[in-house]
């Protein structure tokens, strides 16, 4: 008797393929696997938020015992690039150097020192003398743009996309695009709102920093060891930083201790691979925690106006968003976070008309990057807490409003690059969250015994699924000589179980036990090429071409084995195990004899890549609703709890889908009550360590809940969209419409801190 | 400076000389105890909790040579134990990235003695385990898993108690 069936494995509820190692603390981080002799590298960071450096006088910190080198921006290449992970050509501009003569923001490098313990290093770092020139500074991103004082005068700065960058005005992106004559429209609306909202920096702080370690393999190529989402573009980015070929670059990724984006920014690797390129020894680069707060690639802060309108029967008739954007000391992911911020908030309604215009500026902090939500988590924040206000001055209700207005399945959406949403349960996502959190008994407020005041608010999301157009996921498959399978991607599980979810779904297609495939990523000279994992790409993209590959691969299998059968292929069929021929089933090979054939005087390796780009981003669409308690004696505010349902398309593991969920709920909580980068007069980050900028705990909320509203995209793996980046979206907003139905307060600036609850009880208290 | 220190880690006696300003989390690294991670420099994410005589302490903050006459024991030395709890955490999706869960099982191992009746409530699971940070899972895996497992081991020691009946 053979096995039975193994039983389709996408939907289940399936351990991470890593588990086992990850829950016993087996070493298989970058630091973990690192070379004992590596040199351990530091950096000098720049004190002045703008400066130029008159001269660096490294002799005594070179004669430190074990320092080995001291570089500085006289040692570099000057060729400039930008460290965002991004298909080339990168919309970002080059504006960056190893090191450079001018530093732009407090903890600018501006020396790298390699010795063979901490000790000496740290010891160089505080013996390098550095002359500065310190220049005037733009720290307010609203004085940035055409400020006389320019971020990047530089000659050599460069661009390669057409984003309405322009440095000699501070300018990393520029643009408008609009449908419909919007001002008009909204100059017929009865009701309106015109209101300005403003998001702030917030760190990813993933637990594991920023680290990379690099060695020189025996052909005298440049081996990186580094905890990122895009080894590809790193291998890219890397060879222009060094101006050095790609081919002399091998970018590997061991397990990472979470990303969130802020490793689709190279933060990180330029610098050990500099020192080892340069010295040939092995070095190492991981970064403290504090220098993970100073100078990384945190979210965009973003300042939105939105107008929005409507007419007297409750119909929505014109948003337009402006947006201003600060990306910091430098470009990277500046021009595409900006996107979102209109392209993913402006397409959760139906409008007669719509305006997107935007600004992204330079200015002298730290640079932002990447991080879960990309631009969207600001806009829908601005546009879900605009549509609040609008429906309290219309005296409508927040639910009703929503399910008169939203984008349904089959709707065009103009503002989402006129895309058609193919696959949306928005609708049930809304009443699902609402009957959730008891919107029906709950709204809007409640005063409990205590003097407590409640109150309940919800906000709808969207996000893409992969950059449409423009990334490319890649699946290699290999048939082993047992019968089993090996997987060769390109992309990076983080710690959001892709990886098993890709085995799910080769598994299935290939009618085998999760088992059979055996998984390996990311390696640039074995992986198949990948863009990397962000943009909510892997599960629907590289998705994708797993289903392709496996499909391809099977046609291999049964070419073989037509071979040995002697008949023609499209006569037999595949069911996991053999091969046999569909009207004569008796007649059969199985996988082993296939595979051990194929070894044997065979001119076709029984394996198969696939790559896969999407034309389209299909949305997955979520509604979250947070019910806050707030002591209005000391403005103490918690979110008891937050109730959401997801449409992320087919949910392919649902335990997976459902921690992400939660855990990008929560750290949308912690954006919307506490998290902030806050800067002092002279530019310095003094939300440097975690007892400063606090992450919340187990304590701090009461419940997350999460369910599914499952849709079926009919251009996504078994009907799957994406879930890693919608789930952050919906806690600012929910929470900031919940507190103004608790206590008649609107807030439009984030975090909203029990100090500003209260400052704004107390002057409502006496304006009366 | 240097002081020679014998301690027992993970079961075994051993004798070092450590630096008297070198913390026992840089220590135990070096001696192979890679599931001791580092998060922060402020004592304020719980990554590297180890026991010094079966109590959860943070090894950054707790000096190598305060080892010396004391037992230590890291994830290491616990692998049965982290790899029953790991099932749990896995159960739920509960694990993630990876990088904290060798602190937090630590932590929920010593829960175990913390409630020897084996029944902490919700309240108490947060509180227990509110110094152990994660930045995936939005912890409602963890209070799950963690439910879980002393759910389990109640019914275990319950099963033993009507065997010995």
């Amino acid at each position: 008797m053979s096995s039975p069936k193994p039983t389709k494995l996408v939907g289940g509820r399936i351990r991470k393929k890593d588990w086992e190692a990850l829950t016993t603390g087996q070493p298989v981080y970058t630091d973990d696997i690192a070379p004992e002799n590596c040199l351990i590298v530091k950096l000098l960071r720049s004190p002045h938020a703008h400066a130029r450096i008159r001269s660096i006088n490294t002799v005594i910190a070179k004669k430190v015992p074990g320092v080995e080198a001291v570089y500085t921006w006289e040692d570099v290449p000057q060729k400039r690039f930008t460290l965002a992970g991004q298909t080339y050509p990168e919309p970002s501009a080059y504006d960056r150097l190893i090191l450079d003569r001018e530093v732009r923001h407090v903890g600018d490098p501006v020396a790298i020192i390699a010795a063979e313990t901490e000790e000496a290093a740290l010891k160089a770092v505080k013996l390098v003398k550095v002359d500065y020139e310190i220049l005037p500074a733009v720290l307010d991103f609203h004085t940035a743009k055409d400020n006389p004082v320019l971020v990047h005068p530089e000659e050599n700065w460069k661009v390669l996309c057409e984003v309405g960058a322009d440095n000699k005005r501070n300018l990393v992106a520029s643009g408008c695009m609009e449908e419909g004559d919007p001002e008009a429209v909204y100059a017929a609306c009865a009701y309106k709102v015109d209101e300005t909202y403003h998001t702030k920096a917030n760190q990813q702080a993933m637990m594991e920093t920023f680290r990379t370690w690099c060695q020189k393999d025996v052909y005298g190529r440049l081996m990186v060891v580094s905890s990122t989402q895009i080894v590809f573009h790193l291998r890219r980015i890397l060879s222009g930083a060094l101006d050095i070929p790609k081919s002399k670059i091998r970018v590997l990724k061991p397990r990472i201790g979470g990303g969130f984006g802020a490793k689709q920014t190279s933060v990180s690797e330029i610098y050990p691979a500099f020192v080892t390129w340069k010295t040939g020894k092995p070095s190492k680069l991981v970064y403290t925690r504090y220098e993970s707060q100073i100078a990384s690639s945190p979210r965009h802060e973003m300042e939105l106006r939105v107008r929005a309108g409507a007419d007297k029967n409750g119909k929505l008739k014109v948003l337009m968003v402006h947006t201003l954007s600060n990306s910091g000391a430098y470009a990277e992911h500046g021009p595409t976070t900006v996107g979102l911020s209109g392209h993913k908030s402006i397409p959760l309604y139906q409008t007669d008309a719509y305006r997107f215009s935007y600004d992204v500026v330079y200015t002298n902090r730290m640079s932002s990057g990447a991080y879960r939500g990309y631009g969207a988590t600001q806009g829908i924040f601005a546009v879900e807490s605009a549509i609040d206000e609008l429906v309290k001055k219309m005296g409508d209700d927040p639910v009703a409003f929503r399910l008169r207005n939203m984008t349904r399945e089959g709707d065009k959406m103009p503002a989402y690059y006129g895309e058609t949403s193919l696959s949306n349960k928005l609708d049930a996502c809304l009443e699902k969250a609402a009957d959730m959190i008891g919107w029906k008994d709950k709204y809007p407020r409640r005063v409990l015994e205590n003097g407590h005041i409640r109150g309940v608010g919800l906000a709808l999301d969207m996000q893409g699924s992969g950059i449409s157009g423009v990334d490319v996921g890649s699946v290699t498959i290999r048939v082993m000589d047992d019968g089993g399978y090996n997987m060769l991607l390109g992309c990076a599980d983080m710690g959001t179980g892709c990886d098993t979810i890709l085995a799910q779904m080769a598994a299935d297609m290939l009618d085998c036990p999760l088992e059979n495939i055996a998984v390996f990523s990311a390696d640039t000279d074995l992986s198949p090429y990948d863009s990397g994992s962000y943009a909510s790409s892997t599960t629907y993209i590289t998705g994708m071409a797993c289903v392709k590959c496996c499909k391809e691969l099977i046609g291999k299998i049964i070419a073989t084995a037509a071979e040995m059968l002697d008949k023609p292929a499209d006569a037999l069929e595949f069911d996991g195990e053999k091969v046999f021929v569909s009207d004569s089933p008796d007649q059969s090979v199985d996988l082993h004899q296939i595979s051990y054939h194929a070894q044997c005087g065979s001119n076709s390796p029984l394996e198969a890549t696939a790559s896969h780009f999407s034309p389209t981003s299909p949305p997955p669409w979520m509604c979250g609703a947070a019910e806050v308690d707030i002591d209005p004696e000391t403005g103490a505010i918690k979110v008891v709890e937050f109730d959401a349902a997801v449409d992320c398309g087919t949910v392919v593991n649902e335990n997976l889908a459902r921690v992400q969920a939660e855990g990008g709920i929560l750290q949308g909580i912690g954006m919307a009550t506490i998290e902030d980068i806050v800067y002092d007069e002279k530019g310095r980050d003094m939300s440097n360590s975690f007892m400063q900028y606090r992450l919340p705990t187990k304590e701090d909320f009461g419940k997350i809940r999460v369910e599914f509203c499952p849709s079926y995209e009919p251009t996504g793996p078994f009907g799957a969209k994406s879930i890693g980046e919608v789930v952050i979206n919906t806690p600012s907003p929910a929470i900031a419409n919940a507190v103004e139905n608790a206590i008649g307060v609107r807030f439009r600036e984030l975090p909203i801190t029990p100090e500003k609850i209260l400052t704004a009880l107390r002057e409502k208290e006496n304006v009366r | 400076m240097n002081k020679a220190v014998t301690f027992t880690l993970n079961g075994k006696k051993i004798t070092r000389e450590f630096p008297c300003d070198l913390f026992l989390l840089e220590a135990l690294r070096e001696m192979g105890c890679k599931s001791v991670k580092r998060g922060c420099e402020t004592s304020a994410c719980g990554l590297c909790t180890v026991w010094l005589d079966e109590k959860p302490v943070l090894s950054c903050t707790t000096l190598a040579v305060r080892a010396d006459g004391h037992r230590i024991t890291t994830l290491e030395g616990l692998q049965d134990e982290a790899r029953i709890i790991g099932g749990y955490l896995a159960d739920e999706g509960g694990e993630q990235c990876g990088f904290c869960s060798p602190g937090l099982i630590m932590n929920i191992l010593s829960m175990e003695k913390a409630f020897p009746e084996l029944n902490p409530s919700e309240a108490e699971i947060r509180h227990y385990l509110e110094g152990n940070l994660c930045r995936c899972s939005g912890y409602e895996s963890h209070i799950r898993a963690v439910t879980h497992y002393f759910a389990a081991k109640r019914a275990e020691r319950d099963a033993g108690k009507e065997e010995t009946k």
